[in-house]
């Protein structure tokens, strides 16, 4: 016998009112991979569990005009890199959600549970800074919209009010010539945390840079959307020296810890040499388009 | 607080239990239901040894509550067999693709769940796509063997 209480209500309305109700003991399940390991463990005690997969906004993927797209909170990064059209217009997106955890952990892991988790390090949120996504937030006073960069606090910390739940993202209209990369750092093959993660989007009109967005993680207690960089790439070739001025903007805008993973001198010179592969490999995308 | 009453489907099967809240798939399919195929390695989704489908998709049944299975699809190792042997377990006995056999159920989950979408992996597809199934016994090379030969084998038969 156990004292927590599972919900798993069919429409917002419900989920958010049960969430606000449960207060400060009522925890989302999405994909349930960091709540049932926090569970376990203990970190976590939760009174009420609210379970979003039966709403369908939440767990839908809607194509919005001109290459933009609503991904709910809830759909899982399978279902992300099954959807082509998704894969073709929003590669890094869908590449940063599949490097979290294994095939099993993809058939389940979110990207609102990924920004939602708080991790500095969690794989899918660069990408989405990148991507300049819009997180879209339901709670108890209405519906609010906010930059996804805006929604980390620190580790395990969210600028969330009581009783907001995230409900899913918005991708931006893509004009021609755009592509987006996530690459990350860690010591081995797979099944990793980042050390470093960078995710660039970009834009480019025969050959030169005309929109840029730079994200990165692990290397500050939040995601870092990192506009200095951005501004090295616009107007620019992309040549040596703009990547260059680049990674030294990404270099500097680093505040990370020092740990078994990665030191900070380690984090601070491989945020610059990341910005460069994935800025090379979007525009490498962007250029077939 | 009472029961939770869920109703799915296993294997093909209706199927109804009662759960806590707080349990997992896992726990119910190892406890109540006695199907012992799936194994609990970690708890924490790290070793693939509980690997289930869910409506087609490899998932960890450990990371999943049972009251999550309401209305859909699951699959175990104890459906993968009909009247005969699916071709990945006739292989992976052939090649001796196992040792201890812990963690061979939730390899073969996977391998068929990959050869389902892709019938011509390449190693290094299937070595990334196995990532998270973890064998102590360090049999990966026999396991990646057998589920090469396996894909050829089901390739030829389909021609």
């Amino acid at each position: 016998m156990t004292d927590i209480q599972y919900l798993a209500p069919r429409t917002l309305d419900e989920a958010v009112k049960a969430f606000a109700a449960a207060a400060g003991a009522g925890r989302i399940l999405a994909g349930g991979t960091d709540l049932l390991v926090q569970m376990r463990n203990g970190t976590v005690r939760p009174g009420v569990i609210v379970d979003i997969k039966k709403i369908a906004e939440v767990t839908s993927i809607e194509e919005i005009a001109g290459g933009g797209f609503r991904i709910g909170a809830a759909v899982s990064g399978a279902a992300l890199r099954e959807h082509p059209k998704l894969r073709k217009i929003w590669p890094g997106v869908v590449e940063a959600a599949n490097l979290i955890g294994s095939t099993q952990i993809q058939g389940r892991a979110t990207a609102g549970g990924n920004l939602c988790n708080g991790s500095p390090a969690g794989d899918s949120v660069p990408a989405l800074v990148a991507a300049g996504a819009v997180v879209i937030i339901q709670g108890p006073k209405g519906r609010r919209e906010v930059a996804v960069e805006k929604v980390p606090a620190g580790p395990g910390r969210l600028n969330l009010t009581a009783g907001e739940i995230v409900v899913g993202f918005t991708l931006p209209p893509r004009p021609k010539g755009s592509s987006d990369a996530y690459l990350r750092m860690i010591p081995r093959t797979e099944m990793d945390i980042a050390v470093v993660g960078c995710g660039v989007s970009l834009t480019l009109d025969n050959g030169t840079c005309t929109a840029a967005r730079v994200g990165l993680g692990a290397v500050a207690p939040t995601v870092l959307l990192v506009e200095e960089a951005a501004r090295a790439l616009i107007g620019s070739k992309l040549d040596a020296a703009a990547l260059e001025k680049a990674a030294v903007a990404c270099s500097a805008a680093c505040r990370p810890i020092d740990d078994k993973r990665g030191t900070i001198a380690y984090r601070t010179k491989v945020a610059g040499v990341l910005l460069k592969r994935t800025a090379a490999i979007a525009a490498e995308r962007a250029g077939r388009k | 607080m009472s029961k939770l009453h869920v109703s799915t489907t296993i294997n093909g099967e209706p199927q109804e239990f009662l759960c806590d809240a707080d349990q997992s798939l896992l726990d119910i399919l190892r406890g109540p239901l006695g199907l012992t195929g799936s194994k609990e390695g970690c708890g924490t989704g790290d070793c693939g040894a509980c690997t289930v489908t869910l409506n087609g998709r490899i998932v960890c049944s450990c990371l999943m509550l049972a009251a999550e299975a309401e209305g859909q699809q699951i699959g175990t190792i104890e459906g993968m067999a009909g009247e005969e042997l699916h071709p990945l377990q006739t292989k992976f006995l052939e090649m001796a693709a196992l040792q201890c056999g812990i963690c061979t159920p939730g390899v073969l989950m996977a391998a068929k769940a990959l050869l389902e979408r892709n019938p011509d992996p390449t190693e290094h597809e299937v070595r990334f796509w196995l990532a998270g199934n973890l064998c102590r016994c360090t049999g990966y090379d026999k396991i990646i063997r057998a589920v090469m030969e396996t894909a050829a084998d089901m390739r030829g038969a389909a021609r």
